[in-house]
């Protein structure tokens, strides 16, 4: 079993916790001059995506969690489970609900999106920041007004629903930040 | 390809300049006398939280402070001095620690820690502008900040405290400095006034360290450690003179190293001999340089006021 030392904690690195596995955000080193030293740790969990505080006394030692990120390619959905594939090896995996989470509504078949495996299994699903989207349901915009004021709703093809510019109709393909979830532009073939 | 680069700006590495001027400056003016002692020593500090870096190859430890040898020329009689000596401490390294770094320590015989911390306000007020420090002891302090009494409290009550305030930590089992430490960098620290310097005096007699003990209904360290802007910027000693009770603490802290799964570090019998021969009354501080830089510049990583940190040493 791989392990860390506090004095080995940084960004990034990948440690199991309450038997969960968790990436360090940031790492304080904190220490009385003349007393116990600590480690102040922000910490995500990747199963969950959340982030907590915890207090290491410095010279502990932690498990490693094995967890890799891997570029694959998305497939497609078979109603209950996301197959992806390694765009090199072939080899493919699946994920369910819960590693995708939020991201399933920007998954696009053939996009090419993070997913982090933790002992081989995914555990999350990270989309390319940016998608095109098929816009398949939105209200006739009024021709003529860039005011670019209000914009109105459009869902995708892919389920998201993105706040667009008026001129956007049924059929425009729209670029999307999956990081904030909001309109780019419009792509024009 | 290597990052030869300086860390610090070249304003900062001028400031820097400056303030070790100053420094001089303010203690020539005062009558106390620059001196030097050696880096590698024979001898090691045996405190437990303190790691020494030992050379490979012969029997030498890196000073971790140059307190020791500091307290050989006062027994000597050497009268008041100040050293600004570059230290080093194996593991300690982030935003506010550099394994090898500057502490200003200087020594006045016959005044107490109170007198003393006077003249590091009167420092802090000339190379910082400073207004006057406040001073608390460590129980006021711990009630005040922290909600709680550091001395009536056992490992359990403060542990409870510190879930209540939402902490989570694991492995300090019932060692009730390590629960006091915890509380104090993570509730007293932060919640500190900004506005002014704040002196903690009166520590726990288990965190003595070098400072006499006052002995009372319940006995107090004469110690001191100055704070501000979130930052542990001195450490201070009404000092230990007594030869016998010097060795007891040395001893005992070689004692929890080996229970630790620590090395035992080699004990400075020419500390302990010059202790026996006699000390003068005095008190001590030891000050960090960076840090203080840190506060002159308005930075908050101890990177920005190194030529070279640790990583680019």
């Amino acid at each position: 079993m791989a392990t860390y030392s506090t004095n080995e904690f940084r960004s990034g690195l990948k440690i199991m916790l309450d038997g969960d596995p968790c990436a360090i955000i940031e790492n304080e080193f904190v220490k009385p001059g003349k007393g116990q030293a600590f480690n102040r740790v922000k910490i995500r969990n990747l199963k969950t995506g959340r982030v907590l505080e915890k207090t290491f006394k410095s010279g502990e030692t932690v498990e490693a969690a094995d967890v890799i990120d891997t570029e694959m390619q998305y497939l497609y959905n078979d109603g209950e489970q996301w197959h992806f594939m390694h765009p090199e090896t072939f080899e493919q995996v699946a994920a369910d609900a819960t590693a995708v989470g939020e991201a399933a509504k920007w998954l696009k078949e053939q996009d090419i999106c993070t997913v982090t495996l933790w002992n081989g299994v995914p555990i999350s699903v990270t989309p390319p920041n940016h998608v095109v989207l098929t816009v398949v349901e939105t209200d006739p915009g009024v021709r003529g007004d860039t005011s670019g004021g209000g914009g109105k709703p459009a869902t995708t093809d892919t389920g998201a629903v993105v706040r667009v510019p008026l001129f956007i109709n049924e059929g425009d393909r729209i670029k999307v930040d999956t990081r904030t979830g909001e309109y780019v532009g419009r792509v024009k073939e | 390809m290597s990052d030869w680069r300086p860390a610090a700006s070249p304003a900062v590495l001028r400031l820097r300049a400056r303030i070790l001027g100053r420094i001089r400056a303010f203690f020539q003016a005062r009558g106390v006398l620059e001196v030097e002692t050696p880096c590698l020593s024979r001898a090691a500090n045996p405190d437990p939280h303190i790691e020494s870096f030992r050379l490979a190859g012969v029997s030498r430890w890196l000073h971790t402070s140059p307190e020791f040898a500091m307290k050989r020329l006062l027994a000597a009689g050497i009268g008041d001095c100040f050293q600004i000596a570059r230290v080093f401490r194996a593991g300690e390294a982030g935003r506010r620690h550099n394994p090898e770094f500057t502490l200003l320590e200087w020594y006045r015989v016959s005044w107490d820690h109170h007198r003393l911390m006077d003249e590091v306000d009167a420092l802090l007020g000339e190379l910082l502008d400073a207004p006057p420090a406040r001073r608390l002891t460590y129980r006021e302090a711990f009630l005040e900040f922290a909600d709680i009494d550091p001395f009536g409290t056992d490992a359990a009550g403060l542990r409870a405290r510190a879930d209540e305030a939402g902490i989570a930590v694991s492995g300090l089992g019932e060692d009730l400095d390590a629960w006091r430490d915890l509380l104090l960098t993570h509730l007293v620290e932060p919640n500190l006034p900004r506005e002014t310097p704040v002196f903690l005096h009166d520590w726990p007699a288990s965190q003595a360290a070098l400072a006499r003990i006052r002995p009372g209904t319940r006995p107090l360290a004469e110690r001191f450690e100055l704070f501000w802007r979130g930052m542990e910027l001195a450490n201070g000693y009404h000092e230990l003179t007594d030869a016998a009770e010097q060795r007891r603490r040395f001893e005992r802290e070689n004692t929890r190293r080996h229970a630790t799964g620590l090395p035992p570090m080699p004990l400075d019998d020419a500390l302990l001999a010059a202790l026996d021969h006699g000390l003068p009354p005095c008190a001590g501080v030891a000050l960090g340089v960076d840090r203080l830089l840190m506060l002159a510049a308005g930075v908050d990583d101890i990177r920005q006021v190194l030529a070279f940190d640790w990583e680019r040493a």
